[in-house]
C-alpha cells in the first residue's frame, strides 16, 4: 500500500438536512418563483442537489420593495449599535453552523471542503464580525459626520466563492444601512438560501435581505429594478453590460470583474515558498479566482529550475471527491466552465505554447480539468492574454525588472499581482509599478476583511473590504439621495425647504438615532429649533 | 550500518563547492541558497498538518511511527538498570500485542552504550533488518562546548563500545560567529572518529539545535553545512533547548534532503527530536516526509523520531484501533 494513496476520508453529508425544493426569499419567508424552476447539481458527479426557484422580473420587483418597506419603515430607523448586534449574531450563527455551510458549498461548487472550511466559511464570519464592528462606527468611515446609507442595494454575485462572495456584499451593505436583494449564481444557490435561513434564525427584520435566485435574467431584471446601488462580481463581458444598463440613472455602481494577474518571481525569491505561492496563486479554488495568479512571470536564470520544481509539486496534488478532506483540487464547476477551459487550452497548444498536464486520474462523472502548465507562452498568445478561470498556468519569462513590470502591466485587467523576492527594495520599488489594485508580495491569495479589494482597469471599479468598502454603500450627509430629491420637489414638503440640506435628508431618512452622542446631541438641537 | 566514507563525502563537498571548505567559500555557497520566507514555510507546513489520515493509513502510519523511533533516555540519572528497562521496552513495545513492530535504536549517552548493547543482545542490529541499533549522542552533548579532542574521544569511546550511530551536536557558537569551516571540520574529524577497525562506520546524525539558532535561514544553512561535512542524517534538536522540533523546522531541513538528493543523487536522512509526544503530531511529520521528499524516506535509515513518550501514546492509538475503544495509562507500559 502507498501512504499517499490516503485513505478515504470523507467529511459527512449527514450534517446537511436539505429541503428538496428551494423558493425566493422575499420579506423573511419563502415564496415560490413565477420563473420556471431549475435544479442545482454537485459538479463532482451531476448528482442533482435540490430545486431551486427562479425569479421573474415581477419577483425581483417585489423584493424590491420588500427591501424598501424594511429600509424606509426599520433599517434606517434603527441604531448603528443596533444594525451591529444583528450583523455580529449572523456571524456567530455562521461559525456555529460552519461545518454545515463548509459540507453544502463544496457539494453545490465542487470546491475542496479543506478550503471551503479553512477559507471560505471562516473568512465569511469574519467578514461579519468586521463589518458589525463598523456599524456604529460610521462617522469615521472616511465620508465625514454622519455619512447616509444609499437605500436599497441590488446585488449580484459570482459561482466561485458563493458564500464569501454574499458576505462581502451583505456585511457592508447592512453595517452600512442599506437593505438587500441578493442574487446568487445559478449554479450555486445553495449557501445563499442557507444563509436565508440564518437571518430567519438570528430573527432579521423582515426583508433588510432579500435573496432571489435564477439566472442571467434574473440578474438583469435586479440590476434594471428601482434599486439606488448595484454591485456586480463576475465576468467584465456582463460588468460591461450593467455599467452600460446603469449609464444615465441615478444608480451607483461597484464592479468586481476579471483578471489576468501576473505572479512575478525573480531569481532570489525563497524558491520553496515562492513554488507554493504559484500553486495557491493558480490552483487554489481550481484557479476559479478572480485574482488567480495566472500568468507567472519567472526571469530567465531560474525558469527551467521552477517549472521543474512546480511539475514536481504539482504531481503531489491530489485532484478528485470534493467533500474528501485530502482533496487538494475539486471539480470544476459547471459543463459551461470546463468547455471554456478545455477551448482555451486547445488554442493554447495551437499556439505553440507546451502543454503539461499533472499526472492524474479524472473521474469519470462530472466535471474535471487536470492542474496544467503552459510553457514557453508568449505575450501575444490568448492563453497569455484571456482570462481562462480554470486550472491552467501559463509560464512567461523575463530578463530584469523593467522587463517584468511591462509584461506585467500589458493586460487589459488590473485586479492583482504578487512579487517574490528577498529583496525588500525591489518589492517596494516594483509593487509602486504594478497596476493592479492588491498587490500580494512574497504571498498569493490572502485575504484580509481589513483590507480594500477592487481593480483598474477592465478589472472593474469601487472596493471591497476594509474601510474603503464601506465608502460602497454610503454618501457623505450633504449629499441628498436622487430619492430624497424627488421625494422633496414631489411633495415640496415646507419642512424641507426651510431646513438645510443636510436636515433635509435626516428627515427623508426617519430619525437616524444612532450615531456617536457628540452627533446625536447636535441632531436633538437641530430637532428642538 | 555503513554510512558513506568521509573520502567521497569530502570529494563530493569539493565538487558541489568548488573549492576547499574554508570560511569564505562556505559562506559564498551557503549566503547562495535562496532564502525562506518563515510565513510561506509555516503555512505549508500548517497546511500539510492538516492532512486526515484514516482508518488503514492510520494503521500503516502508527506501525511506521514505531518502527522510525529512536527510543530516547537523556537524563543525568540514567542507570544500567534504567538502559535495561528501555531496551526491553524497545524490542516489545506492547506486551498484549506481540505483532507490535520493534522501534528502530535506542538512544542514550555513551557511558550508557555497553548497557544497551548487552541488554539487546541478539536484538542488536540494523533496523532496516529487523534489528535495534544503539545510538549515542556524543561530541559534549548536549551543549558542544568543548575542545574537539574531547569530542573526538567521545565519540570513538561509544563506537568502540558498540554504538552504531552517532547522535553530535555542532558548534552552534562557532556556526552563529560565521566560522563555517570550522564546524564543517569538526563534523567530518567526528565523521572519520565513527570509523571502525574493519572499515565500516557508524551513521552519523548531525544535531543542529534549531532552537539556538533561531532563523530559518540559519537552519537551512546549518543544515547544508552538514550535508556537505558527510553527515549521514540531519537532527533538529537535542530535546534539552526549547522550541525543539516543529513541523516547519522539519519540513525546511526535509527540503534541503530533497535538494541535496536532486544535485548528487545521494540520499541523507532527518530525524526531528523533542518535543513530539501524541501520534497526531507524528502522523503530521510522515505526511510531511512523503509529500516532500517521498515515501521512500520513510525507512529507518533515512527518517527517525527521536522521542520517548511519542511511543506510549501510539501504543494507545494502536490498541484503540483495534479494538475500537480507548484503554488508559494503565494498558502500556512505563520503561
Amino acid at each position: 500500500m502507498s501512504f499517499l494513496e490516503y485513505a478515504p476520508a470523507p467529511e459527512s453529508r449527514a450534517i446537511l438536512s436539505l429541503r428538496d425544493r428551494y423558493g425566493l426569499f422575499i420579506d423573511g419567508e419563502f415564496v415560490d418563483g413565477r420563473g420556471t424552476p431549475f435544479q442545482t447539481i454537485s459538479p463532482a458527479n451531476e448528482e442533482r442537489i435540490a430545486e431551486i426557484a427562479s425569479a421573474n422580473a415581477e419577483d425581483v420587483a417585489d423584493a424590491v420593495a420588500a427591501a424598501r418597506r424594511a429600509y424606509e419603515r426599520v433599517w434606517s430607523k434603527m441604531s448603528g449599535r443596533d444594525r451591529g448586534k444583528y450583523l455580529f449574531r449572523i456571524a456567530r450563527l455562521v461559525q456555529e453552523r460552519a461545518r454545515e455551510l463548509a459540507v453544502a458549498e463544496s457539494l453545490d461548487n465542487g470546491k475542496p471542503i479543506k478550503e471551503s472550511r479553512d477559507v471560505d466559511v471562516p473568512l465569511v464570519a469574519a467578514w461579519f464580525f468586521y463589518y458589525a464592528g463598523w456599524a456604529d462606527k460610521l462617522d469615521h468611515a472616511g465620508l465625514g459626520a454622519d455619512p447616509r446609507a444609499l437605500g436599497v442595494a441590488g446585488q449580484v454575485i459570482p459561482w466561485n466563492f458563493p458564500l464569501l462572495m454574499l458576505a462581502w456584499k451583505i456585511a457592508p451593505a447592512l453595517a452600512a444601512g442599506n437593505t438587500v436583494v441578493l442574487k446568487p449564481a445559478e449554479t450555486t444557490p445553495l449557501t445563499a438560501l442557507l444563509f436565508a435561513e440564518i437571518l430567519q434564525q438570528a430573527e432579521l427584520p423582515a426583508g433588510v435581505v432579500n435573496i432571489v435566485t435564477g439566472a442571467g435574467e434574473t440578474g438583469a431584471a435586479l440590476v434594471a429594478a428601482d434599486v439606488d446601488k448595484v454591485a456586480f462580481t463576475g465576468s467584465t463581458g456582463v460588468g460591461r453590460a450593467i455599467a452600460k444598463q446603469v449609464a444615465g440613472t441615478q444608480k451607483k455602481v461597484t464592479l468586481e470583474l476579471g483578471g489576468k494577474a501576473a505572479n512575478i518571481v525573480f531569481d532570489d525569491a525563497p524558491i520553496d515558498q515562492a513554488i507554493e505561492g504559484i500553486v495557491n496563486g493558480i490552483f487554489f479554488n481550481q484557479g476559479h479566482v478572480c485574482c488567480a495568479g495566472s500568468r507567472l512571470l519567472v526571469q530567465e536564470s531560474i525558469h527551467d529550475e521552477v517549472v521543474d520544481r512546480l511539475k514536481q509539486r504539482l504531481s503531489t496534488l491530489r485532484l478528485g471527491d470534493p467533500l474528501d478532506k485530502n482533496t487538494d483540487i475539486g471539480a470544476i464547476n459547471s459543463a459551461a466552465q470546463l468547455a471554456r477551459i478545455r477551448e482555451l487550452s486547445d488554442v493554447g497548444v495551437a499556439e505553440g505554447a507546451e502543454r503539461w498536464s499533472a499526472p492524474c486520474e479524472l473521474p469519470a462523472e462530472g466535471f474535471w480539468f487536470a492542474p496544467t502548465i503552459f510553457t514557453g507562452v508568449e505575450t501575444s498568445h490568448r492563453i497569455a492574454r484571456e482570462e481562462v478561470f480554470g486550472p491552467v498556468l501559463s509560464v512567461l519569462s523575463f530578463r530584469t525588472p523593467q522587463e517584468a513590470i511591462a509584461k506585467a502591466n500589458n493586460t487589459p485587467y488590473g485586479l492583482s499581482a504578487g512579487i517574490w523576492s528577498d529583496k525588500g527594495s525591489r518589492i517596494l520599488a516594483v509593487a509602486d509599478q504594478l497596476r493592479a489594485g492588491v498587490i500580494w508580495a512574497n504571498t498569493f491569495n490572502r485575504f484580509d476583511p481589513a483590507s480594500p479589494f477592487g481593480g483598474y482597469k477592465e478589472s472593474g471599479y469601487g472596493r471591497e473590504g476594509g474601510r474603503h468598502g464601506l465608502g460602497a454603500y454610503l454618501a457623505p450627509a450633504a449629499s441628498r439621495s436622487a430619492r430624497a430629491a424627488r421625494a422633496v420637489e414631489a411633495s415640496a414638503a415646507p419642512a424641507a425647504k426651510t431646513r438645510p440640506a443636510a436636515k433635509a435628508d435626516a428627515e427623508a431618512k426617519p430619525a437616524p438615532a444612532k450615531r456617536s452622542r457628540r452627533t446625536s446631541k447636535s441632531a436633538e438641537k437641530g430637532a428642538a429649533k | 550500518m555503513t554510512g558513506t566514507t568521509l573520502v567521497t563525502a569530502r570529494e563530493r563537498a569539493l565538487a558541489v563547492l568548488g573549492g576547499d571548505p574554508d570560511d569564505a567559500t562556505l559562506r559564498r555557497y551557503l549566503h547562495g541558497i535562496p532564502g525562506v520566507d518563515a510565513v510561506g514555510l509555516e503555512q505549508r507546513a500548517a497546511a500539510l498538518g492538516t492532512r486526515s489520515v484514516k482508518t488503514s493509513s492510520k494503521a500503516w502510519a502508527l506501525d511506521r511511527i514505531i518502527s522510525l523511533i529512536d527510543l530516547t533516555t537523556l537524563e543525568g540519572a540514567d542507570t544500567p538498570g534504567k538502559v535495561r528497562s528501555l531496551v526491553a521496552k524497545a524490542q516489545n513495545p506492547d506486551p498484549a500485542d506481540p505483532a507490535t513492530p520493534r522501534v528502530a535504536a535506542v538512544c542514550v549517552y555513551g557511558d550508557m552504550v555497553p548497557y544497551a548493547v548487552e541488554a539487546l543482545g541478539a536484538a542488536h542490529g540494523d533496523p532496516d533488518d529487523g534489528g535495534i541499533s544503539v545510538a549515542a549522542v556524543a561530541t559534549a552533548f548536549p551543549s558542544g562546548r568543548s575542545s574537539l579532542d574531547i569530542k573526538l574521544a567521545d565519540t570513538a569511546e561509544a563506537v568502540a563500545a558498540g554504538a552504531d550511530e552517532i547522535d553530535m551536536v555542532i558548534d552552534r557558537g562557532a556556526f552563529l560567529a560565521g566560522r563555517y569551516g570550522l564546524v564543517f571540520d569538526q563534523i567530518a574529524a567526528v565523521k572519520d572518529a565513527c570509523r571502525r577497525p574493519d572499515g565500516t562506520s557508524a551513521s552519523l546524525k548531525v544535531i543542529l539545535e534549531t532552537g539556538e539558532l533561531v532563523t530559518y535561514d540559519n537552519v537551512r544553512r546549518a543544515s547544508w553545512l552538514s550535508i556537505l561535512a558527510g553527515g549521514d542524517f540531519i537532527k533538529t534538536s537535542t530535546g534539552k533547548v526549547q522550541p525543539a522540533a516543529t513541523l516547519p523546522v522539519t519540513l525546511l531541513m526535509l527540503e534541503v534532503v530533497r535538494d541535496w538528493h536532486r544535485l548528487t543523487g545521494h540520499k541523507v536522512g532527518v530525524k526531528p527530536a523533542g518535543g513530539i509526544r501524541t501520534s497526531k503530531d507524528a502522523i503530521k511529520y510522515l505526511v510531511t516526509v512523503a509529500e516532500t521528499v517521498g515515501e521512500e524516506w520513510l525507512v529507518p535509515h533515512l527518517f527517525r523520531f527521536g522521542a520517548s513518550s511519542l511511543l506510549n501514546d501510539v501504543l494507545l492509538q494502536r490498541q484503540k484501533l483495534a479494538s475500537g475503544h480507548y484503554s488508559g495509562a494503565d494498558y502500556v507500559t512505563i520503561d
